[in-house]
């Protein structure tokens, strides 16, 4: 198959589905989407005849605009665009949680600092506020204290961008020093691992050590929802554990997000599992499928 | 072997770069973007963007 690859930036995680789609000859159209000009009705040359295209795009913004284009020109992509708009989106990736009936934190979203800070109050310290769109775990505010409240909404206020005023508060989970990241192919599990830390944000890329876990039936229902809630795909889906049993196993889950262009390298590492491998499988029989839906 | 546009050091390449890699530089810790490959041509990195990510 001919495969066009979205991207900006080559991570390692695009390195390692690059040489798995080379080790099984598929041909590989790598669109640098920086030096593309897409037009209503005329597709970027480089992607006319792929037969799929991933969206590897670093930037949220491009990834967006990228996925509905590539749909306009009637190109099969993935993920698709409804599933990027809600992933993108903490609000609507919330919404799409809590209308699955998915445990996820609870939340408020507020267009004021006034409306913010009684949010804050009602959930009480901690608790925290998120960007609207932001990944990594950047720009997340763990709040102790109204004073501390009072500033961060201040800043966010006057020194933010548009998006920033729309504020994003959560109740704090008071998970055991680690969260799941399970990396699934439309509601079905690759691998899963445990990112642990003794900071209170346990991202791989803020450093959190890693280990593989095993993807219990209780993970994977909670999974596979989630995946149907935000419209499927390669996904990367986050549970935090929202306590223990008297045997020291996890008592219940919450899911506070669903990524939707999921980086694998670190799960690649401390899994047995071959990811790219997995992930190239699905990607094959995803296009078989667009192939026959559209002959 | 490729120049740091940054300091001019000479940067080794590993085998099998892609054109929208980053290398750093060893010399003076710049990030690099590879822009050809053949020959192996480098070009300052963008800067982090706020909805970078995943």
């Amino acid at each position: 198959m001919k495969v066009g690859i979205l991207y900006s930036r080559i991570r390692r995680d695009e390195k390692l589905l690059l040489n798995e789609l080379r080790e099984r000859d598929h041909e590989i159209v790598k669109v640098d989407v920086r030096k593309q000009r897409f037009n209503l009705s005329d597709p970027p040359e480089v992607m006319t005849d792929v037969d799929i295209l991933v969206d590897r795009c670093l930037a949220t913004s491009r990834s967006l605009y990228a996925t509905q284009f590539a749909e306009a020109y009637d190109i099969p992509v993935v993920n698709d665009h409804a599933t990027a708009e809600v992933c993108a989106n903490k609000v609507k990736n919330s919404l799409a949680l809590e209308g699955a009936g998915v445990p996820t934190p609870n939340t408020d979203v507020a267009f004021t600092k006034d409306a913010a800070l009684e949010s804050i109050e009602d959930f009480g310290y901690p608790c925290v506020l998120k960007p609207v769109i932001g990944s990594w775990g950047r720009l997340m505010a763990k709040i102790d204290s109204r004073s501390a409240a009072e500033a961060i909404l201040e800043h966010k206020e006057t020194l933010g961008h548009y998006e920033h005023k729309v504020f994003y508060i959560q109740e704090f989970v008071d998970k055991p020093g680690r969260d799941i990241r399970v990396l699934a192919v439309d509601g079905e599990p690759i691998g899963a691992m445990v990112r642990s830390s003794d900071h209170w944000l346990t991202n791989a890329a803020k450093g959190a050590t890693t280990e593989s876990i095993e993807v219990t039936d209780e993970m994977a229902e909670l999974v596979e929802t989630a995946s149907d809630a935000v419209g499927d795909g390669l996904l990367g889906v986050d549970l935090m554990e929202t306590g223990v049993d008297e045997n020291g196993d996890p008592s219940g889950y919450t899911v506070h997000e669903v990524n939707h262009t999921v980086e694998f390298k670190a799960l690649n590492e401390v899994v047995d599992v071959d990811v790219p491998a997995r992930v190239v499988d699905w990607l094959e029989t995803t296009a078989r499928n667009e192939t026959e839906v559209t002959a | 072997m490729a120049e740091c546009v940054e300091c001019g050091a000479e940067v080794a390449l590993h085998d099998g770069i892609e054109i929208g890699e980053i290398i750093d530089c060893s010399t003076c810790g710049a990030e690099l973007e590879v822009v050809d490959t053949e020959p192996p041509v480098l070009e300052t990195a963008p800067e982090l963007e706020e909805d970078w990510g995943e």
